[in-house]
């Protein structure tokens, strides 16, 4: 039979990290997390999440390390570069009517998915009257984003990615690549505020016309996917724009009728001008 | 096996999948009973046709697996490209993007791996052909949970990197050909 005394240890630690440094997992889907935590034992050189629960409530010099577990921390540069297309060609005359712009990439990571918004804003000619708010709980995350350096190994990759989603400029624009390392340009974090919050247990903190979070409601559970689009249609202007991941929908959501359909495929939403 | 209840089927396949599952999955009878969660590596960014192509050969419904779906008895699940496909305690479905697994996403060891926790004894993993050594780890954890665990036979697999490296890992599974995994899994429900 599986291990259940994991599954009570599993959940004890959980609850532990919320009650200690407020960083609150429990409403994550508990498969995942409790392989990346089986990851971090196994780096901690611990037999049990009991023992590993002992070390990190006594020593918060081991949380970053944990946290770099337990956040995923994986993306590209214009990923699903038919998303961006659509966004250039259907969202962007939209946004042009307006005078000034708020984006929020919610659940930002390392960066990728700001930077793609911020060059494709600056393409569209809106950048300089956009503002961007770049959040995370993860603090180590959010300061390799507000650094922008990427393994230069990567940039292949990206550049396809810019090419295939309408890009209008060479990506080699942004970046200046030495020592293996590429570094994109300061420039493009001039309108940008990087900021610590949690979709979990943070509120409202601006009026966005378009909110971005691909790839991150997929980790959390049905309850906490709904307080977090509930965040969302809450922190949009009438008529402001969601993007969900690939194969993320707002669909089976108690916040599902806030929306209406904007580019089904391409998983963006409009809020409603009633709701 | 007399006497054994199972819940559901764990498969997972690479080079030759297509193949191999045309073969066995559609010797399944209408009303089969067993949930079916299937990995097989896709390039990332191809549309996945999977579930389109088998849904037209197969008495079970097909389709590709939705993030926090509820797993339903009898019906055919597909990871989509690009995602690990996890099970929860609760018998639902989660999508990652975590990264990559032995160069692949989805990774037919964290199904099995993750569905080992979920259905412990009353799974069975089947691992066919594939060129590399995705799965070993997977159906070893489904074994170490109790449950049955099935590989193709090596020499009869388009690709036998996989299937090899399974039985390194449960040297006692036992290796049939695809029509003998297709009469298992109905013998296995009528036990």
């Amino acid at each position: 039979m599986p291990n259940k005394t994991d599954d009570i240890e599993l959940k004890l630690m959980l609850e532990a990290l919320y009650q200690k440094y407020h960083y609150d997992f429990r409403g994550y889907s508990l498969a995942s997390v409790k392989r990346r935590m089986g990851q971090a034992r196994e780096h901690f050189g611990c037999k049990s999440y009991s023992q590993l629960q002992d070390r990190i409530l006594h020593d918060a010099s081991l949380l970053p390390k944990l946290l770099s577990y337990l956040t995923v921390q994986v993306s590209e540069l214009f990923r699903d570069p038919h998303y961006f297309k659509i966004i250039r060609e259907k969202l962007v005359p939209h946004l042009r009517t307006y005078p000034s712009l708020k984006v929020w990439i919610a659940g930002c990571s390392t960066g990728e998915e700001l930077y793609s918004f911020v060059i494709l804003f600056r393409e569209e000619g809106l950048e300089d009257r956009t503002l961007f708010y770049a959040t995370d709980i993860n603090p180590e995350a959010l300061n390799k984003a507000e650094a922008g350096v990427y393994e230069v190994d990567r940039i292949q990759l990206f550049t396809e990615n810019h090419r295939r989603s309408g890009g209008k400029s060479s990506l080699s624009d942004y970046y200046t690549a030495a020592y293996g390392a590429a570094s994109f340009d300061k420039s493009l974090r001039k309108r940008v505020v990087f900021s610590d919050h949690s979709l979990v247990s943070d509120a409202v903190f601006t009026e966005a016309h378009l909110i971005s979070c691909r790839n991150v409601l997929i980790y959390f559970d049905r309850e906490l996917q709904d307080r977090a689009l509930g965040l969302f249609k809450d922190s949009l202007i009438r008529k402001g724009f969601l993007g969900l991941g690939a194969k993320e929908s707002i669909r089976f959501s108690n916040q599902a009728d806030y929306f209406i359909d904007f580019s089904r495929e391409e998983r963006l939403y409009q809020k409603r001008g009633d709701a | 096996m007399t006497g054994r209840h199972f819940e559901a089927v764990v498969i997972g396949a690479s080079a030759g999948a297509v193949e191999a599952l045309s073969v066995l999955l559609p010797a399944l009878p209408r009303g089969y009973p067993l949930a079916i969660l299937i990995v097989i590596h896709l390039p990332p960014d191809k549309k996945s046709v999977m579930a389109e192509i088998m849904s037209a050969k197969c008495a079970l419904p097909v389709k590709e697996a939705e993030d926090k779906e509820s797993i339903a008895g009898g019906t055919i699940y597909f990871a989509p490209p690009d995602y690990h496909l996890l099970v929860e305690a609760d018998k639902s479905l989660s999508l990652s993007s975590e990264e990559p697994v032995l160069f692949s996403r989805p990774s037919i060891d964290i199904l099995f791996e993750t569905a080992a926790d979920a259905y412990g004894a009353e799974l069975i993993g089947i691992i066919l052909s594939g060129a590399n050594e995705d799965g070993a780890r997977g159906l070893k954890a489904v074994l170490d949970a109790g449950g049955a665990v099935v590989v193709q036979q090596p020499e009869l697999a388009y690709a036998s990197a996989m299937p090899l490296a399974a039985l390194e890992a449960c040297p006692d599974a036992i290796a049939l050909s695809l029509e003998q995994i297709a009469s298992y899994l109905q013998k296995v429900v009528h036990a």
